[in-house]
């Protein structure tokens, strides 16, 4: 198949923080850079979900000046809570307890998917050509194995894979240096840690799936710039996981739930911890009387330091989320993403003009401040895998005595698809019924999403053995995916006493928790048609 | 042969629309914005034409704010030639658009005006009835299938009965269907290439339209929500509610 192709000095795979300040960057560096950026979403930002509270540092050596280019960054935080729920009780611990990495006080409350919106305009000013609604779907290769560039999806493909009259076929992108800031679970990323070993030496990679409403509440219960965070219920003392709450602007506020994805109960809804989570009376007296505007879930990476995959190959780099560079016990991943971009741009700007290669980013990563960074919270996310109480203990340690400056590194043992014990060894959960008041219905949820898949196309989620979810999965685990999905994508249904999977893959949200949690990573998740998926407003 | 495609920025239709508290409209900010949906199939059908031979030039034209150009920027990706924006701030109404058209159409002298049978925002569909009015041209509405020959146009019409075929003069205005054809996606290079083609950027005041509203909005608000349903256990008691509780037998 003959496809058209077009030449950039660089291409950036994904509009988030990451690939948005490795081409703010590239064209500050230098502005003749041929620099275009390819998304997957119908515009910069639909696809993006975060808390967020945000630190500006990375956005400091960006834009210094960005106070004064109306970016979307208004709310101060200027208050901040951390309670201990029980089942109805809540303890309130003084935030003084809390170490450094957890005080808040000089951030903002923003909305990530606006953030990104402002940095695009930033970069387009710069020059730099901004494709939404063009998923990269494969990854191209020169004859020395190095990478070329990347494909982008053929568009009109009707469900049996036949070109429909609209057919489009995709074009190839051909970069002198391909960056690929796909964020968490990238598809494309995902091939290239395995093609080059990048994870080589690495503990598995770690995730978490993270929930988002927002609220319009009553005046009366709206603190803007109030920063809330929980742990405890209803999880137990084994699964990772917390609330967030944060109080912005015009009376809305921004509710979270983050499960770890290690979680060993197959009959555990991470949706439906979250749904739970909000009729606690500390969560339901301040949203009671609210109205909830949006929904949303996504994975995250929590794994940190020892999970970081090496983030340079031939002829590209590994940027943001899609290598991993969150910074957990600070539950912040967008200055550190913005700033492995910026390093990365530094990187190819020499690598160009100097000739030099690629490894360099190793060494200006090692030498940055967000090196510094993820190696002092290194070791935070690992202790709670002996539970909650614990390390709450050991990271009052590790972050308050000892900064992060411990002399080892705490390991990451499994991947989370190895982590589900078989479901007849494990308890059945009973989640309460949804009030629709509080708590609701996952169809209702994605309702608010906004999300489409345009009807005719194949299905994105793809089983490597169609049979195994009703011949293995379903009798040993009971199916997770009916729970583990946020979007109601996976049902089993019964046709005349026989078991069929079903794949409602128009639902899908591109969270791609199933195709990190499947046990037998039987399901991959590849790129649908462009501008499929949500269309999320100020998450 | 010369057509005029009008294309409107509406709220993307896969967006759940919010009204806002103060029942003074919907919520915009933050919400994806795209081209009309029915527009789309107007200027798929104006580029086909084109490419069969029996056009010369497709020009694309929005009247609207200054972001309402991304609606014409689309259309030139997907084959019109030059692009016209118009533009007002501002609450819009179906007859100062019209009005705005008429000048254009004076001043462009197209032989076919293409649009959306309605647009999805405010379900009008009047935009192409009063521009008819105002030039007094023939008009085809809800077309599902358009024929050229000569200087007549065949015109297919998604009526309440079925289909209805009618026979037009040209120069002539037709709403088009979403039943009309399949809009094709804008392919990357063409994307980049419709960076270059040329939009003229108007001033509505320029054209000494008076775009003021004539209506006055009292309030938005949501429908009202509809209530759960019930199970009855047998006819006889679904007749008793249906008869006494519903009132509609």
């Amino acid at each position: 198949m003959s496809r058209e192709s077009m030449e950039y000095d660089v291409v950036i795979i994904g509009g988030g923080p990451s690939g948005l300040s490795t081409a703010i960057k590239l064209k500050q560096l230098d502005a003749n850079l041929n620099v275009c950026l390819l998304e997957k979403a119908s515009e910069i930002g639909a696809h993006i979900l975060s808390g967020n509270v945000f630190e500006t540092r990375a956005l400091d050596e960006l834009l210094p000046n960005w106070r004064e280019l109306n970016s979307p960054i208004k709310t101060k935080v200027t208050k901040e809570k951390f309670l201990f729920l029980g089942k109805t009780k809540s303890l309130s611990w003084p935030t003084w307890l809390l170490p450094a990495v957890q005080q808040n006080h000089k951030n903002y409350i923003i909305s990530l998917a606006n953030l990104c919106r402002w940095l695009a305009e930033q970069a387009e000013t710069l020059g730099v050509e901004i494709f939404p609604g063009f998923p990269a779907s494969e990854i191209l290769y020169n004859e020395d194995g190095s990478v070329k560039g990347v494909a982008t999806q053929d568009m009109g493909i009707d469900k049996n894979g036949n070109k429909k009259d609209s057919f489009e076929p995709g074009i190839e992108l051909l970069g002198k240096v391909t960056v690929f800031a796909e964020g968490c679970r990238g598809h494309l990323g995902k091939q290239l840690i395995e093609n080059f070993e990048l994870n080589k030496g690495k503990d598995p990679q770690q995730y978490g799936i993270g929930f988002k409403e927002i609220w319009e509440i009553d005046d009366k219960n709206h603190e803007e710039g109030l920063v809330m965070h929980t742990a405890g219920w209803p999880l137990d003392n084994n699964t990772y996981g917390g609330s967030f709450m944060y109080h912005a602007e015009n009376k809305q506020i921004f509710l979270g739930y983050v499960i770890g994805l290690d979680y060993k109960n197959p009959y555990l809804s991470p949706y439906d911890e979250f749904q739970r989570f909000k009729t606690h009376p500390a969560i339901k007296k301040i949203i009671e009387g609210g109205k909830r505007i949006s929904y949303g879930a996504r994975a995250l990476i929590e794994g940190g330091f020892q999970s970081l995959p090496k983030m340079f190959m031939p002829g590209a780099l590994l940027v943001g989320c899609d290598a991993g560079t969150l910074n957990m016990p600070k539950i912040k991943g967008s200055h550190t993403a913005m700033k492995s971009g910026m390093i990365a741009a530094e990187t190819i700007n020499e690598h160009l003009k100097e000739k030099k290669d690629l490894s360099i980013y190793e060494n200006k990563f090692k030498n940055s401040w967000l090196y510094k960074e993820l190696y002092e919270a290194r070791n935070v996310k690992p202790s709670f895998s002996w539970g909650l109480i614990l390390g709450i203990i050991f990271t009052g340690i590790d972050q308050i005595l000892f900064r992060g400056k411990l002399p080892f590194t705490l390991k990451h043992k499994h991947a989370d698809h190895e982590t589900l014990k078989p479901a007849n060894q494990m308890p059945k959960i009973d989640y309460p019924k949804y009030d629709n008041v509080i708590t609701f219905d996952k169809t209702s949820s994605v309702y608010l999403t906004g999300t489409n898949h345009a009807d005719n196309q194949p299905v994105h989620l793809k089983l490597k053995d169609p049979d195994l979810p009703i011949n293995y999965t379903l009798e040993r685990f009971n199916e997770p995916a009916q729970r583990y999905c946020p979007a109601g994508v996976y049902e089993i249904q019964k046709e005349n006493d026989i078991n069929k999977f079903v794949i409602n893959s128009q639902n899908c949200i591109h969270c791609k928790t199933c195709d990190i949690k499947e046990p037998s990573q039987n399901i991959t998740w590849v790129t649908p048609e462009g501008s499929g998926g949500p269309r999320y407003g100020n998450m | 042969m010369k057509i005029l495609v009008a294309v409107k920025r509406v709220i993307d239709y896969n967006v759940q629309i919010r009204v806002k508290e103060d029942g003074t409209g919907v919520v915009t900010d933050n919400v994806k914005m795209s081209t009309n949906p029915p527009d789309d199939n107007a200027i798929e059908e104006a580029v086909k034409i084109k490419e069969g031979g029996k056009a010369k030039e497709v020009v694309a034209i929005t009247v609207g704010e200054e972001k309402a150009q991304e609606t014409v920027r689309k259309a030139l990706a997907v084959g019109a030639d030059r692009g016209i924006h118009v533009k007002v701030d501002g609450i819009l109404e179906p007859l100062a658009v019209s009005k705005i058209l008429q000048k254009i159409v004076d001043k462009e002298k197209p032989d076919l005006v293409f649009m959306g049978k309605q647009a999805i925002d405010d379900d009008c569909n009047q935009t192409g009835q009063m521009l008819s009015a105002l030039l007094n041209w023939p008009q085809a509405t809800f077309a599902s299938k358009i024929d050229i020959k000569d200087n007549k146009l065949e015109v297919t019409r998604e009526i309440d009965e079925g289909l209805e075929t009618i026979e037009i003069n040209v120069p002539a205005i037709v709403t088009c269907d979403l039943r009309l054809n399949e809009p094709r996606y804008a392919s990357l290079p063409n994307i980049m290439k419709a960076k270059k083609k040329p939009i003229e950027e108007i001033v509505a005041s320029d054209l000494g339209v008076d775009v003021s509203p004539r209506l006055e909005q009292l309030k938005v608000e949501e429908p009202p929500k509809r209530k759960a349903g019930i199970k009855v256990a047998n006819v006889a008691e679904l007749v008793q509610k249906l008869k006494n509780e519903a009132k509609v037998i």
